[in-house]
């Protein structure tokens, strides 16, 4: 799927929550299934600076395309990262580059989107998208 | 006895709602809220009399120059300084800080020692430790127990002629817990030590005399008083105060310039460079009445009460730990519950209308010492109650419910 196929296919599945809590409650699930980080690739170099809690990102590329692995040590915080991960593991570096990220914004967590809140989804969605850059830059 | 409805009338905030739930706000440690008399004496300033200070003849300069220092006789009168020109008015703890810190550059030498306790604020790190670096002063550490309090027989070791600084907080803003600042001060004078007390957290629940601490210097902030951001205070013994170097060159600070060579003003205007924050001073005066008309001893009574209460229905919760559990405390809880991180516990609460604060509260190394990432802060004003209490309480496990 493409990621704008995929950010539908989210938007889809928190269009059917009322409320903000069973919107936490699915963010919570989603952390679980998580493809966890190795335990190797738990170092500081791969903690991404700007979370109140500890996130770390491993990247791969594999047939031109990157593998994220992740994990956190808040669980609402891997939820958010496994939210990102779902969409850009997977994808060619140029499509995560030009990737918008409005569906974030469609799936209620739009106070997660602030620069100066302290989850630092906007540090890792950034983080994401300096590994496809790096990439990219390989492929070129 | 505290009328505490009658006292929630006076903040217009405590009416407002957060994510359609009436706002609890326990978040009092960070920076208290503001009574309608200070919001007002605000709207007043810059309404009627809006004007800058010290060098206008006219009429509006006057009024504000009187204001301005009217306001800084009350924060003599209330901290019991004995002159008014040992108080400056600053931007807050932190500027009072790096005054002090930069201004003992001259006077040490390397290899002499300053001290600090194990419990403080990064504000009263950082500066000390860059001091350090200008003058290859040596930095010893106060060590704490497990529940938060300093090991007083350590620092009676720490201590010796080569000591020339101590500096500590009376309460620490992670924990809570009250220092033997009498003690402190009292050995670091004994071998000829000068002490800055921190005073941004016992200010809002204790009201201290500096004469009878006998205090070198003592530093906090309007905003944890009820008073406005950006106004602060920083307390020196005359003698100090004319020891210390300017900190910042500027208008205002200035005896005599030319371009040959340019004497200081006298205190307190040799640390007060530039426009101050009139308005936040002026302000700070009128929290500082509004505070004492509710009285401190009043306040601590009840705040008192709010912590034993607190205390008690937090550790109901199953797998609620408190970190600082000295009997010596103020009502500031930090706590963790099993391994959830508080952030987590944070947001969700946040969802539920609660503000409290998540974190390491800007003290990294009490966090390193307990082995945690950080803590959940709830801090109890006068302005709170049991009733506020129980919904921290019942949000707290319907987090703890969603995140096990």
């Amino acid at each position: 799927m493409s990621i704008q196929e995929l950010q539908e296919e989210i938007v889809d599945e928190f269009s059917m929550f009322d409320d903000w809590m069973q919107r936490y409650e699915y963010m919570i699930d989603l952390g679980k299934s998580l493809p966890l980080i190795e335990e190797k690739y738990k170092i500081d170099e791969n903690i991404i600076k700007g979370c109140q809690s500890k996130v770390w990102v491993h990247a791969e590329m594999k047939d031109d395309k990157i593998e994220f692995t992740a994990d956190s040590d808040a669980i609402i915080t891997k939820g958010i990262i496994a939210i990102l991960i779902r969409v850009f593991s997977g994808q060619h570096p140029k499509d995560i580059m030009d990737a918008d990220t409005a569906f974030i914004d469609e799936i209620g967590l739009k106070e997660h989107l602030s620069p100066t809140r302290a989850n630092g989804l906007v540090s890792m969605i950034k983080q994401l998208k300096m590994y496809a850059i790096a990439y990219q830059t390989q492929l070129n | 006895m505290l009328d505490v409805q009658k006292i929630r009338e006076d903040f217009p905030i405590l009416k407002r709602e957060v994510n359609g739930k009436p706002l609890v706000y326990f978040d009092n440690a960070a920076t208290s809220q503001t009574p309608q008399v200070v919001i007002d004496a605000i709207v007043d300033y810059y309404s009627n009399y809006n004007a800058n200070i010290h060098r206008g003849v006219h009429t509006l300069s006057q009024e504000a120059t009187d204001a301005y220092e009217i306001a800084r006789k009350k924060v003599q009168q209330h901290f019991n300084a004995k002159h008014p020109y040992e108080i400056i008015l600053t931007s807050g703890t932190t500027h009072s800080i790096n005054i002090v810190a930069t201004g003992f550059t001259n006077l040490l030498a390397k290899g002499d020692e300053i001290i600090v306790s194990a419990l403080e604020h990064h504000s009263n790190i950082v500066p000390w430790q860059m001091l350090c670096e200008r003058t290859g002063a040596i930095l010893k550490v106060i060590p704490m127990n497990e529940e938060g309090e300093l090991l007083m027989n350590a620092y009676d070791q720490l201590l010796s002629d080569k000591t020339k600084l101590v500096f500590t907080n009376h309460i620490s803003n992670a924990l809570g817990t009250i220092n033997p600042i009498e003690e402190i001060i009292q050995k670091a004078h004994n071998v000829g030590a000068a002490v800055l007390i921190d005073g941004a957290q016992s200010c809002p629940h204790i009201k201290p005399d500096v004469q009878d601490l006998d205090v070198d210097f003592y530093v906090a902030s309007a905003h944890k008083l009820c008073g406005p951001t950006g106004v602060g205070l920083l307390y020196g013994k005359e003698e100090w105060l004319n020891k210390l170097p300017p900190y910042q060159g500027g208008g205002e600070m200035i005896d005599q310039v030319t371009f040959e060579k340019t004497t200081y003003a006298g205190l307190p205007h040799k640390f007060e460079a530039g426009t101050p924050n009139i308005c936040g001073g002026i302000a700070f005066g009128v929290a500082l009445d509004y505070m004492n008309s509710i009285g401190f001893d009043n306040i601590a009574e009840y705040e008192n009460e709010l912590l034993d209460y607190g205390t008690k229905k937090l550790l109901e919760i199953e797998g609620l730990k408190i970190y600082g559990t000295s009997k010596n405390k103020t009502s500031v809880i930090s706590f963790n519950i099993d391994n959830i991180h508080p952030y987590d516990i944070g947001s969700i609460v946040d969802k539920l209308g609660v503000a409290v604060r998540t974190g390491h509260h800007c003290a990294q190394p009490i966090m390193d010492f307990y082995k945690i990432p950080g803590t959940i802060r709830a801090s109890f004003s006068f302005y709170n109650t049991k009733e506020e209490i129980d919904i921290l309480v019942e949000a707290i496990k319907k987090a703890k419910m969603m995140l096990s």
